[in-house]
């Protein structure tokens, strides 16, 4: 779609005082400038990401000040601290009940892999075993700052989705589920321990 | 010419119905181009806490919670008719008297029976 405009003609017309622009670019506009996260915390991230909606840091400038209660208006997910495998079916169905397109924000060591916890019984090592994670943020807690960097790197991840072609964005493919699989209590651990449509961990090279 | 005076409540209605339309059909058109609907059955739930829910919502109470009532009423409830009944006392013409003492019965009543019933008893 953007491809169909020419730069240069663009920047003249913008000197001139008309703005052209392309049905993606104004789609990606409205949504990377108004991302309602879902109010929803876990545990001590939570309060950073209290700090970082109030007003000190206020999340408002990027326009994801409005926490919704309810997952069918929220477009971001901010998984917020330790995920205990009590909690992960429940995280794993709110968002599956978020509307599409939305966004995972995994925020903090724990939400990452399970951080200072990760030998607890109870603790995922990660969430993003059952669900996709657009972006992660390291800190034990993160600082409000480094969670307006990843809302910042998740705005920028949205500006660059495409709107059709082969490399469309994830949501508009009629085959990419929007629903995964919530695990269930098993006997000694939840079943599935991980989704492999989703978890995709790096794998170690050892050097013999 | 002068316009029909009732022209702008047509004019008001057709703005009151195309306004609306305008974003339903944009919304429509958009889920036929670009975003195909994705539903399903935890999408659809009703519920939307993250917790799935339990039994019927179609409950009931016990009924035997009715003596704890009527204990709140003699002993709660009936202290706040007593007092102005104790300061107006020796004003009260025959009538209010009487409605007073009737209404004292009915609660004595309502003792009588919670103590029968064993509702006053102190378990440890």
């Amino acid at each position: 779609m953007s491809e169909g405009i020419d730069e240069v003609l663009r920047s003249k017309l913008q000197r001139q005082g008309v703005w052209v622009t392309s049905m993606q670019e104004l789609y990606n506009w409205g949504r990377k400038n108004s991302i309602w996260p879902l109010q929803f915390g876990l545990a001590c991230c939570a309060i950073e990401m209290i700090a970082t909606a109030a007003s000190r840091y206020d999340i408002a400038r990027f326009g994801g000040e409005v926490f919704r209660p309810s997952p069918r208006q929220a477009d971001l997910m901010i998984v917020a601290g330790t995920v205990t495998k009590k909690m992960a079916p429940q995280i794993v169905r709110l968002y599956n009940q978020m509307a599409d397109p939305k966004y995972v924000i995994a925020m903090g060591a724990c939400a990452i892999s399970g951080g200072p916890f990760k030998q607890g019984y109870n603790v995922l090592k990660g969430i993003d075993r059952y669900i996709p994670v657009d972006v992660y943020i390291p800190g034990c807690p993160p600082r409000p700052e480094a969670l307006l960097h990843a809302f910042m790197e998740l705005q920028q991840k949205i500006d660059e989705q495409k709107l059709s072609g082969a490399d469309k964005a994830a949501h508009l493919e009629s085959e990419q589920p929007s629903e995964y699989p919530v695990p269930a209590f098993g006997k000694h651990d939840l079943e599935p321990p991980a989704n492999p449509n989703v978890f995709h961990p790096p794998a170690i090279e050892r050097q013999s | 010419m002068r316009p029909n005076p009732y022209l702008f409540i047509v004019v008001f209605i057709g703005v009151a119905l195309v306004f609306p339309l305008i974003p339903l059909a944009l919304a429509w058109l958009w889920r036929r181009i670009f975003q195909p609907p994705k539903p399903g059955p935890q999408k659809n739930a009703i519920y939307e806490c993250g917790v799935e829910s339990l039994g019927e919502a179609q409950i009931q109470f016990r009924s035997q919670y009715y003596l704890y009532a009527i204990i709140f009423l003699i002993f709660d409830v009936e202290a706040i008719f007593l007092v102005p009944f104790a300061v107006a006392f020796t004003g009260l013409p025959v009538g209010a008297f009487i409605a007073i003492l009737v209404f004292l019965l009915l609660l004595i009543e309502g003792l009588v029976w919670a103590w029968s019933k064993g509702c006053l008893q102190w378990e440890r």
